[in-house]
């Protein structure tokens, strides 16, 4: 049996079957049941109670005003702030601190109807690529326990992936949302930078953030990137464009489009099943009516390090409020520079750390110019590069990851983890929207094909992704039932 | 050099050494709201961390948004100072850890401000000085600290209360184009007029909503390199001003005789002591790694938007300096005393307008009101009087209703309770006797009951005369015209 869309549960909320009470309680026993997996850090049951209840009363009273997430249950990344929940951003410096507001994406949701059941584990701070940098544990991947679901957004992806949820929420700064849709097999989007206000997103790097949704079909995604997205007054990064209507652009296909292969995501480092898988999932659209075209963007190599410069730079500010002062942990010195120190000693782990000495570096008096400034600039030769790629192709389709999801403590090496986002990063250093949709097995893992548009071309992107997907049905691969507890390592 | 240059005098000091002297000012914007969120800019008197929100507590998640008002209240200012307005800047992030700046940064502007390449033009001492401003920027206020002790390193407890944090903030720095601590003040009382003319600033020193630091460093005269500067902080008036750097004139000036070298430091003022103390030296200074806000996009303030508020800049000192010696005959004494502060300008003209004459209105404005509002540290236009009272007074005065003293005597009655003059006047029956026949039968009768007097002024005593008004004016209860009491006098005893 395959795991219901988002569209059958509405479709069944709408025919009275069923209700958003018992969706509700339906996933969240499915997400107990993943407990072995550590996907979930806390159930939001009263909010969920509340929410279910506001659903129902649209549902019964004005069904024609209830959207297509009305009802529908859904997690959300431990980024996102939500008024009387506990957020902590998977570290141990914010444990116990419950926001006294909503953030916006999250606000939209709440006010769609849609019912939020549980707050996903993810890495510390959004900072990683396996969610092994949780304070709370690494997450497993619902196709191999053994293995990571990918980060920073693991759990999002991977409750998704195990189908306890039908869509959650993650945030993507360098690939956190596409690399663990690839590893997790679902469908997972990035949208333009300032196309969803980040007000209520615990910030990583304020420049690169994005919050995105996961689903098991593009359409899903469709659905809630049309809930989250639009202009916020209290976001001045977020753009006051209106938002393209994407429902009308899903379902045109790729004949006649042209798609840009970057042969820099095609070179050394990719492993076999998945140059394999991609090098098909190609042909599958040019035999779809588009034209592949190869395209260079020479600067990828410069990516990885220029991000390593700028989101820590961002970062080593952004987390400076982490102060034991007003909220979250608080380890009392004599002293107020012993106290700050032994609260973000203790309450920061080592990536953390690692990311706010490498940021504080960079913008140190007399280093500025040659790390801060420079990769600013290498930024807009990426983004230029990409804006002359677009000149000549509609969008471009590579391979979300290098590799497949890896085992749980195969890349202690940072540098290792690093390189696990090399082919997602640029589009954020760009502000580009991107994609991730499965693209087939590799040894029984899942491999994702990314699409990546021009700025605000959102919808231009799902419908190639939904174009993809419609045409070959691996976004329908689900991966085995979750092992019982005693067989997963830890 | 001489041995007893280690105790050289300010004097001694400063026909050695040239002070050079850059003050940067700090203003609280009179913005409706603060800086980055809708709270409320007016924080005093909330109760602590009432007056705040998640934005300006810097709660995990939250973002700034611009207040537009302070954006156009800077311009206003930087206008004012005859700045640049440059059409691209930007925001920044400032960095340091302290428990009054919630989110660990301030935002600030570090390399492309609102404004740059001013200057302000001053007299001192009859001659002209000006001095460069060097750029206008803005950045949001931190919260205050309350220590159980006498600094926060060796405080028991503090607490910190954010009702101020994030209020606007705009920090004005000026070259170091000053050469004594007198230009100095009288940089930051012109400084301070233009901010509270233009609307932007309230003017208070004591209550920190204009602050100033100052840098001070001394050089050989003649000499073109400058010296080692020296911050320094906890000047809370203008008088503190003059005092620190007078202190540290003095302070580096012997170290210089003694062939030492100045410490580039922060040192703070201390009033009780009249001597500056060493905070911080350069070894621990901050490094604010400024980089560029990601929560804000830059900003482009087009020629449009600057044309708009140099059109609405309202009225400058110098200005109405100007106009009143021309349009009401004021002396530039009087003009300069009378436009010290906006209000008292306000009040002229408002006493102008409802009839009193012009050097009436400046004579009491300057006089008696100046020693009522000093006195009783309220200004006129927040006395229950008020202009439109004093415009009352003054004109039963100048219609000869009242005499002189009696409008003394009544301004210090109504001037904080406020009231009608007429009305009082009515009732207390305290208009004076202008009745011809009246008077002289009160002189006649004062003639008749002082002969000694009369005879000492008939035997040439001048000051006799006085003795014989006075006792008319004791008879009127100070109610009659002592000039025409004089005159019938006069008449009457000079054949």
């Amino acid at each position: 049996m395959s795991h219901p869309t988002v569209a059958d549960l509405g479709a069944s909320l709408r025919r009275g079957e069923t209700s958003p009470a018992e969706l509700a309680a339906a996933s969240r026993s499915a997400l107990e049941s993943l407990a072995s997996l550590n996907p979930v850090l806390r159930y939001t049951d009263e909010l969920a109670e509340r929410q279910a209840a506001r659903a129902a009363r649209t549902l019964a009273e004005s069904p024609d005003t209830a959207g297509p997430l009305c009802g529908v249950p859904f997690a959300y990344k431990d980024v996102l702030c939500v008024e009387g929940v506990e957020t902590t951003a998977g570290s141990r410096i914010l444990q116990g601190y419950v926001p006294p507001y909503t953030g916006t994406a999250l606000g939209r949701l709440l006010d769609a109807g849609a019912v939020p059941v549980a707050v996903t584990n993810c890495d510390e701070f959004a900072m990683g690529s396996s969610n092994e940098n949780s304070a709370f544990g690494p997450v497993g991947n619902p196709w191999d326990p053994s293995r990571v679901p990918g980060g920073s957004s693991g759990g999002s992806a991977a409750v998704v992936a195990a189908g306890a949820v039908p869509f959650s929420l993650g945030t993507d700064t360098g690939g956190s949302i596409r690399q663990p849709a690839s590893f997790c097999g679902v469908a997972g989007f990035k949208p333009t930078y300032g196309r969803v206000s980040r007000y209520g997103l615990i910030a990583f790097a304020s420049s690169l953030d994005q919050i995105g949704p996961f689903a098991r079909s593009v359409d899903d995604v469709a659905q809630v990137f049309t809930a989250i997205a639009g202009h916020d007054p209290r976001d001045s990064t977020s753009s006051p464009t209106a938002v393209e209507p994407v429902e009308e652009q899903l379902g045109r296909g790729v004949e006649g489009m042209r798609l840009g292969v970057p042969h820099e995501y095609l070179a050394e480092g990719l492993e076999p099943g998945v140059r394999t898988a991609v090098e098909s999932a190609l042909a599958e659209l040019e035999k779809l009516g588009a034209t592949l075209e190869e395209v260079s963007l020479p600067s990828t190599s410069a990516a990885l390090s220029t991000y390593y410069i700028i989101a820590p730079a961002e970062c080593s500010a952004n987390l400076a409020r982490m102060d034991g002062v007003r909220f979250g942990l608080h380890v009392d010195r004599p002293s107020l520079t012993d106290t700050y120190l032994a609260t973000r000693g203790q309450g920061f782990g080592p990536e953390v750390k690692r990311r706010i000495m490498l940021g504080t570096y960079a913008l140190s008096s007399g280093y500025y110019d040659a790390y801060y400034r420079k990769a600013q600039k290498v930024r807009t030769l990426i983004a230029e590069e990409f804006d002359r790629a677009f000149e000549r192709v509609d969008a471009l389709v590579c391979p979300t990851s290098p590799i497949v999801a890896f085992p749980k403590g195969a890349r202690s090496d940072p540098l290792s983890m690093y390189l696990c986002d090399v082919l997602t990063l640029p589009v954020n250093l760009a502000g580009l929207p991107g994609i991730s949709v499965p693209c087939g097995l590799s040894e029984g893992l899942a491999v994702g094909l990314q699409v990546i548009g021009p700025r605000f071309q959102d919808a231009r992107v799902l419908r190639v992704a939904h174009a993809y997907e419609q045409a070959t049905g691996w976004h329908a691969e689900q991966p085995p039932a979750p092992p019982a507890a005693s067989a997963i390592p830890r | 050099m001489t041995t007893t240059s280690a105790v050289s005098t300010l004097e001694q000091v400063v026909e050695r050494y040239e002070p050079v002297i850059g003050l940067e000012v700090h203003g609280q914007l009179l913005t409706a709201s603060k800086m980055f969120c809708g709270c409320s800019a007016d924080y005093i008197g909330s109760p602590p961390n009432s007056n705040t929100c998640p934005v300006c507590l810097g709660l995990p998640g939250v973002l700034p948004v611009i207040n537009r008002v302070a954006v156009e209240y800077t311009v206003r200012t930087a206008l004012a100072l005859n700045c640049e307005i440059p059409e691209h800047s930007k925001f920044d992030r400032k960095n340091y850890f302290y428990p009054d700046l919630p989110k660990g940064y301030q935002i600030s502007q570090w390399d492309m401000p609102f404004s740059r390449n001013g200057h302000l033009t001053f007299l001192v001492d009859g001659e002209e000085v000006r001095c460069g401003i060097t750029r206008v920027h803005l950045e949001e206020d931190t919260g205050t600290l309350q220590h159980a002790g006498d600094i926060l390193q060796q405080a028991r407890s503090s607490v910190v209360d954010l009702n101020r944090a994030g209020v606007p903030l705009m920090e004005i720095v000026g070259e170091p184009d000053l050469r004594s601590s007198e230009q100095a003040r009288e940089y930051l009382v012109r400084l301070r007029q233009i901010l509270v003319y233009i609307g932007v600033n309230d003017g208070n020193l004591e209550q920190g909503s204009f602050r100033c630091d100052a840098n001070i460093s001394l050089r050989r005269r003649g000499e073109t390199e400058l010296g080692v500067k020296v911050e320094v902080k906890n000047m809370n008036s203008f008088r503190a001003v003059q005092r620190a750097l007078d202190f540290e004139i003095v302070r580096q000036g012997r170290l210089l005789d003694q062939g030492e070298t100045i410490a580039q430091e922060t040192r703070g003022w201390v009033e009780a002591k009249g001597a500056t103390i060493s905070q911080r030296s350069k070894e621990y200074a901050h490094d604010y790694r400024y980089f560029p806000e990601p929560d804000l996009p830059p900003l482009h303030l087009g020629a449009d938007f600057v044309e708009r508020v140099r059109a609405g800049l309202p009225e400058l000192p110098q200005q109405l300096v100007e106009r009143l010696q021309r349009e009401h005959g004021l002396s530039a004494y009087d003009a300069a005393i009378i436009t010290a502060e906006r209000e008292d300008a306000r009040a002229f003209e408002a006493l102008v307008a409802a009839g009193v004459p012009a050097k009436a209105a400046a004579n009491w404005l300057m006089g008696e009101v100046a020693r009522l509002s000093r006195e009783s540290r309220t200004p006129l236009h927040r006395s229950g009087l008020g202009v439109d009272g004093l415009a009352a007074l003054i004109t039963l005065v100048e219609q000869g209703s009242i005499n002189g003293s009696t409008a003394k005597d009544l301004l210090d009655e109504l001037y904080l309770p406020g009231g009608d003059p007429a009305a009082v006047v009515r009732e207390r029956g305290l208009a004076q006797v202008s009745d011809q026949a009246e008077l002289e039968r009160l002189v006649d009768a004062v003639i008749a009951e002082n002969p000694a007097a009369v005879a000492d002024f008939r035997g040439g005593k001048e000051q006799a005369l006085q003795r014989l008004v006075g006792g008319v004016m004791k008879a009127t209860r100070g109610r009659a015209d002592a000039r025409v009491v004089t005159g019938l006098l006069r008449e009457r005893l000079v054949p």
